[in-house]
């Protein structure tokens, strides 16, 4: 098999749209950057033999959507003290993030091209001290909630109304400490924290139902005090509306469940526990890279629709 | 690293008299004065509890700065994680708790959200050692060190005295970076001048001078160290006191100089002898100067009883200690 190389890094640098641009036009970006995002992402897992690409596929809607539009971050400043924070929990998807923070200008897209080699700064879960942008290492699951209560604490002795947002894995969300740092986060009434659960219902083996079965998730984040929202994770114009709109309750932190499905949208891997982090081989890297057109195809098909509807409209 | 071969600070054979008979002080209280002096000037500096207000003496800090003593409830996990996410927003967080919740319940936030993300987090780890004596192993924390000390990133302080306490708490306030400070409940008698000491990360002090065998101790055995010394004069053997604060980075050269200089080493620690100063101290010979080292400390879960009286029954009373030093002679 070709090892990784450079040739096989080819994602254009998105950045960001003005934030005066229209919503149907933030919906638009944030739609071709996931496009290129999982583009990418095939390209890194299939190349370097290894990563979680069921995992990857299943958030990089939603870190699409945060990087896209939402956070108040700044590749140029990225230690600006009053940015947004946002924690990836569940690290192991580190190869949809380094490629979503290449897309959107926190890391050169070259050095994607080094994505799990020896010495590398890419490793499989992310390190802040050598990537820009990542705010806490994770890896070790139900970590990032609690650095993210802590975030939201300095914010608030701060005064300051720079956000905090942390997305976990749902299968993560067995770890107690998470449940530790919802309850402090409800004593605290830290309302600029929001947690996004990527609710794709898998965890590495089996289902979370048939594991340790979470339900009703809804009932217990809102019984720890969230201010609980449903949405489709892979829909980016619910995606940004609600989190652009948070918090929903003063004095309440936020609790989104995306559900998601893992692998989405890739016929074969889609809500599939096979495909936690197994590797696509030449012909599934094929057949997943032309799904990803034919998607592209029929979302331009639908936005010329949607345009021409516009025009009779006006 | 340099090995400070000035005279000590205080002498255990000064004016004050035999070290044992000494007035002793609770070093919580150097610390938490400390903390509140610091926060006075620094709005960074935030307390971390898990409960811990009153067994932390955090009650008067509490009082004086209530929005920054952060109690996270019983949830160790948590209280670390909560450190490392307010010192990504800028604060500098000392969590303070009793040693063994913080370092076992947390050890894996401790390597990852704090050493492995280098977030400034001083983790204060409250009665440490066999402080909690009659409550037995699961409260006693003397395996905290030699967990802390596999970890990359992680300046690990055992403060003798007040003043000593007090210096390595500015001193952390001050240097960006993972600490770990043990701070114990059991009463010790003043060897450092606190108007004079400075703590510097990584250095030695020797406390007494001498040339026949070397004693390296630090926190609540170093005045028993000290003691022994005392002893072994009477007895015309002249045992160096070394004191080591800082078991990781740890002084090198003053230990190759004590390997070097004299007929051996004991260690002395309120901690496990696997892995603690004495592993430090032994490592060390071994690679630079090899010499017979007797390790003091605790070699197995221990029975219920106070902290001194553990001590003294580890081989750590002043006259086990002597007994040790003249057995490498």
């Amino acid at each position: 098999m070709t090892a990784l190389a450079p040739e096989h890094v080819t994602m254009p640098v998105l950045g960001r749209l003005s934030p005066h641009a229209s919503r149907a036009d933030q919906v638009a970006h944030i739609a071709e950057a996931a496009r290129q995002i999982r583009l990418q992402d095939l390209k890194l897992v299939h190349y370097a033999n290894a990563g979680h690409i069921g995992g990857d596929f299943s958030a990089i809607d939603v870190l699409a959507t945060l990087y896209g539009a939402v956070l108040n971050v700044d590749p140029d400043n990225p230690d600006d003290p009053e940015r947004d924070r946002f924690i990836l929990s569940k690290g192991h998807v580190a190869g949809a993030l380094y490629t979503t923070l290449a897309a959107f200008g926190f890391l050169p897209v070259a050095e994607l091209a080094t994505f799990l080699k020896p010495l590398s700064k890419l490793n499989g879960h992310p390190n802040r001290n050598y990537v820009r942008g990542v705010e806490a290492n994770t890896g070790p699951l139900g970590h990032g909630l609690p650095i993210a209560v802590g975030h939201a604490l300095s914010a608030k002795l701060d005064v300051s109304r720079r956000r905090t947002f942390v997305l976990t894995g749902d299968g993560e969300l067995q770890e107690g400490s998470n449940w530790e740092a919802m309850m402090a986060a409800s004593q605290h009434e830290l309302d600029s924290l929001t947690v996004i659960v990527d609710r794709n219902r898998l965890q590495q083996g089996a289902t979370t139902r048939e594991t340790n079965d979470l339900d009703p998730l809804d009932a217990k984040a809102a019984a720890f005090g969230f201010a609980v929202v449903e949405v489709n994770g892979h829909d980016h114009g619910e995606l940004l509306d609600v989190l652009s709109a948070v918090p929903f309750r003063p004095g309440k932190p936020t609790f989104v469940i995306a559900h998601t499905h893992k692998g989405h949208p890739i016929s074969y891997m889609s809500n599939n526990v096979a495909w936690h982090h197994k590797v696509p081989d030449e012909a599934q890297l094929q057949q997943a890279l032309d799904e990803l057109d034919q998607l592209q195809r029929r979302q331009q098909d639908e936005e010329v629709a949607r345009a021409a509807g516009d025009e009779r409209q006006r | 690293m340099t090995t400070t071969t000035a005279p000590p600070t205080v002498g255990a054979t000064d004016a004050a008299g035999p070290i044992a008979d000494r007035p002793r002080f609770d070093c919580r209280n150097a610390y938490v004065e400390t903390l509140a002096d610091l926060a006075k000037n620094d709005h960074r500096i935030v307390g971390v509890v898990n409960d811990s207000v009153g067994s932390s003496k955090l009650d008067a800090f509490k009082k004086a700065f209530p929005d920054r003593l952060i109690n996270v409830g019983i949830a160790e996990q948590d209280m670390v994680g909560v450190a490392a996410g307010l010192a990504n927003g800028g604060r500098i967080p000392f969590v303070s708790a009793a040693s063994c919740f913080l370092t076992a319940r947390a050890l894996e936030q401790i390597k990852a959200d704090v050493s492995y993300s280098d977030r400034n987090v001083k983790l204060c780890g409250m009665s440490p050692g066999v402080a909690y004596g009659e409550l037995g192993p699961t409260h006693q924390s003397i395996e905290d060190i030699a967990w802390l000390r596999a970890i990359d990133n992680m300046t690990i302080v055992v403060p003798a005295d007040p003043a000593e306490t007090a210096a390595a708490m500015r001193w952390a306030a001050a240097t960006e970076g993972p600490a770990f400070i043990r701070v114990s409940r059991m009463s010790v008698p003043e060897i450092f001048d606190a108007a004079t000491y400075e703590f510097v990360p990584g250095r030695a002090t020797t406390v007494r001078e001498g040339d026949d065998v070397t004693i390296i101790s630090n926190g609540t055995v170093l005045w028993r160290a000290l003691a022994a010394a005392e002893q072994l004069e009477a007895e015309g053997v002249s045992a160096r006191v070394v004191s080591m604060p800082t078991v990781k980075p740890l002084d090198v050269d003053a230990v190759v100089a004590a390997a070097r200089e004299t007929k051996g080493i004991v260690t002395a620690e309120e901690s496990t002898t696997a892995g603690g100063l004495g592993g430090a101290v032994a490592e060390t010979v071994v690679a630079h100067h090899p010499t017979r080292v007797r390790i003091l400390g605790f070699d197995a879960f221990q029975p219920t009883g106070s902290a001194g009286f553990l001590l003294d029954r580890a081989g750590m009373s002043p006259e086990g200690i002597a007994e040790a030093a003249r057995s490498l002679l």
